[in-house]
């Protein structure tokens, strides 16, 4: 369970975070969603103690983040942006320093690699080295890592920037099974499907402010459920229906050109935010 | 704390020994071309104390050495800050700001022992043979405590690795030249020798020199370079918490 009371972070002249507000419970995938520069890596960050907050508390499963940081370091996994992998090292030898720095026995490391490996597709690979590995089997290892001192809350920041679909899909399964083993997972993301598919409840971050926070089916039933595209001054500009035969019915009696598709978690950004996630 | 001091360690080692097959002729590069060009060929004929050139020479130059084999720790900790992120594998993970310190340092001095051993070797070629008592190897040990502690705190400082390379130049490269590694201290003017005289490396020189040839180990070198590398270490356990902005 994470708990964010009045999260702040000011780097000088910017305010990167104001006033953030969250409760994450327990076993739930939470997506934060916004744009570039809105926030999302800076309270991963400061969720996970790389980053002090300048106002607020942080409480993870009952631990304060700032009177107890070992302790709340010890309930979370962290998977960041960029890939942090040892690269001249091997894949074994990646993990096994991981379970050294969460103090796990050897039995305790040498039981979770060979689980691990074999839950991301990796067993294979267990003595390359990171540097011959592909991103996406980077990304996989990466997952795997966070996972090896079993911890109860999993950050995910971005986790398939960069990836082909095929292997985002993959990781998005892989995402969806660490949750079903009752893992929490807080999830930074600017690929709209990706919050869509995966998340039981999204905030909306703009500016460093959150703007909403729901389940994805409760933000797009606000709008409708069909989005009418149609170009207007070289901007797209969507319609939004409640029922298909109403939209078919407009597009009969406008010369335009549409394109007719389903409510997405980016209408309903976009309606709130005024700007696109991207 | 033993646990994530030694993981902290262990990452390094692992590292240090898949490039161990480079990084044996680098440390020998230099210390071979000092004892080629300054020991064999310009002082040949020169004898200072009742030693040869080259007795005289090797124990500075290992005190050189592991000043800065010790002080390169800082370069593999901006690399895994700044190109490869794994610093932030570690800030995530429950590793106190002293383990961490900890790991680092006794990384450096691990590096410093190693190059050591290197530049024996390279003495033996030249046909001297060192005493390596109990005291030299503390006067290693502690020189390299001082500079590995001093490279963790500033490698916290840095906001890049071209900065750390300035710092190399205007901090170890006049080290290197002034303190007693090339020549007697006795030659500088008494106010340069007691500029000289607050220099770490200066006092690394005369411990593992005196030891080496079997003179009376200086003591007090001995404190000062104590004091100095635990105060060294003392703000590199500040700096990391710097490190989080």
């Amino acid at each position: 369970m994470i708990i964010v009371t009045d999260l702040s972070k000011r780097y000088r002249t910017v305010h990167a975070l104001k006033d953030v507000n969250l409760h994450v419970k327990p076993g739930e995938l939470f997506a934060y969603l916004g744009p570039n520069g809105a926030g999302k890596s800076t309270t991963i960050r400061i969720l996970t103690g790389l980053t002090q907050p300048t106002a607020g508390t942080v409480t993870l499963n009952g631990f304060d983040l700032k009177n107890s940081s070992i302790k709340s370091r010890q309930q979370c996994g962290l998977v960041p942006q960029s890939i942090n992998l040892d690269q001249e090292l091997s894949v074994y030898e990646n993990l096994t320093i991981h379970g050294l720095l969460f103090r796990m026995t050897r039995e305790e490391r040498d039981h979770k690699i060979d689980e691990l490996l074999d839950y991301v597709d990796l067993s294979a690979r267990e003595q390359s080295l990171v540097k011959e590995l592909s991103g996406g089997m980077k990304r996989r290892l990466m997952i795997a890592r966070a996972l090896m001192h079993s911890p109860s809350v999993l950050f995910l920041d971005e986790p398939t920037v960069g990836l082909d679909a095929g292997m985002r899909r993959k990781i998005w399964a892989l995402i969806k099974k660490i949750q079903q083993k009752g893992t929490t997972i807080f999830l930074t993301t600017h690929y709209i499907e990706e919050a869509e598919f995966l998340a039981d409840r999204v905030a909306f971050l703009d500016k460093g402010a959150i703007v909403v926070v729901d389940t994805p089916a409760n933000l797009m039933a606000t709008l409708g459920t069909w989005a009418l595209d149609r170009l207007i001054e070289d901007k797209m500009e969507p319609l939004y229906f409640n029922e298909r035969e109403d939209a078919n019915q407009y597009i009969a009696t406008h010369k335009e050109s549409f394109t007719l598709r389903r409510v997405n978690l980016e209408d309903a950004f976009l309606s709130m935010t005024g700007k696109k996630v991207k | 704390m033993i646990h994530s001091l030694l993981a902290v360690y262990y990452r390094e080692m692992l590292i240090m020994r898949r490039r161990l097959t480079r990084l044996i002729p680098s440390w020998s590069v230099s210390p071979l071309l000092y004892l080629i060009a300054f020991g064999y060929a310009m002082g040949k004929n020169v004898a200072i104390d009742g030693h040869s050139y080259m007795e005289f020479l090797i124990p500075g130059l290992i005190a050189m050495n592991s000043m800065t084999q010790s002080f390169a720790i800082a370069s593999e900790i901006n690399i895994a800050r700044f190109y490869w992120h794994i610093f932030e594998e570690i800030q995530a993970a429950p590793v106190s700001d002293f383990s961490y310190v900890a790991g680092e340092v006794l990384a450096g001095m691990t590096r410093a022992l190693l190059s050591t051993c290197v530049i024996l070797i390279l003495g033996l070629l030249f046909g001297v043979v060192l005493s390596c008592n109990l005291m030299f190897w503390l006067g290693v040990l502690l020189n390299s405590f001082v500079f590995a502690s001093l490279a963790v705190g500033l490698a916290m400082l840095v906001k890049s690795h071209g900065d750390q390379v300035l710092l190399t130049s205007f901090v170890i490269t006049p080290m290197a030249f002034l303190g007693g590694t090339f020549f007697p201290l006795e030659n500088f003017p008494s106010w340069g020798q007691t500029l000289i005289h607050l220099l770490p490396l200066t006092h690394a020189a005369k411990a593992i020199r005196a030891a080496s040839l079997g003179s009376t180990p200086p003591l007090f070198s001995y404190t000062v370079l104590a004091v100095t590398g635990s105060i060294f270490f003392a703000i590199s356990v500040l700096c990391v918490k710097r490190a989080k902005d």
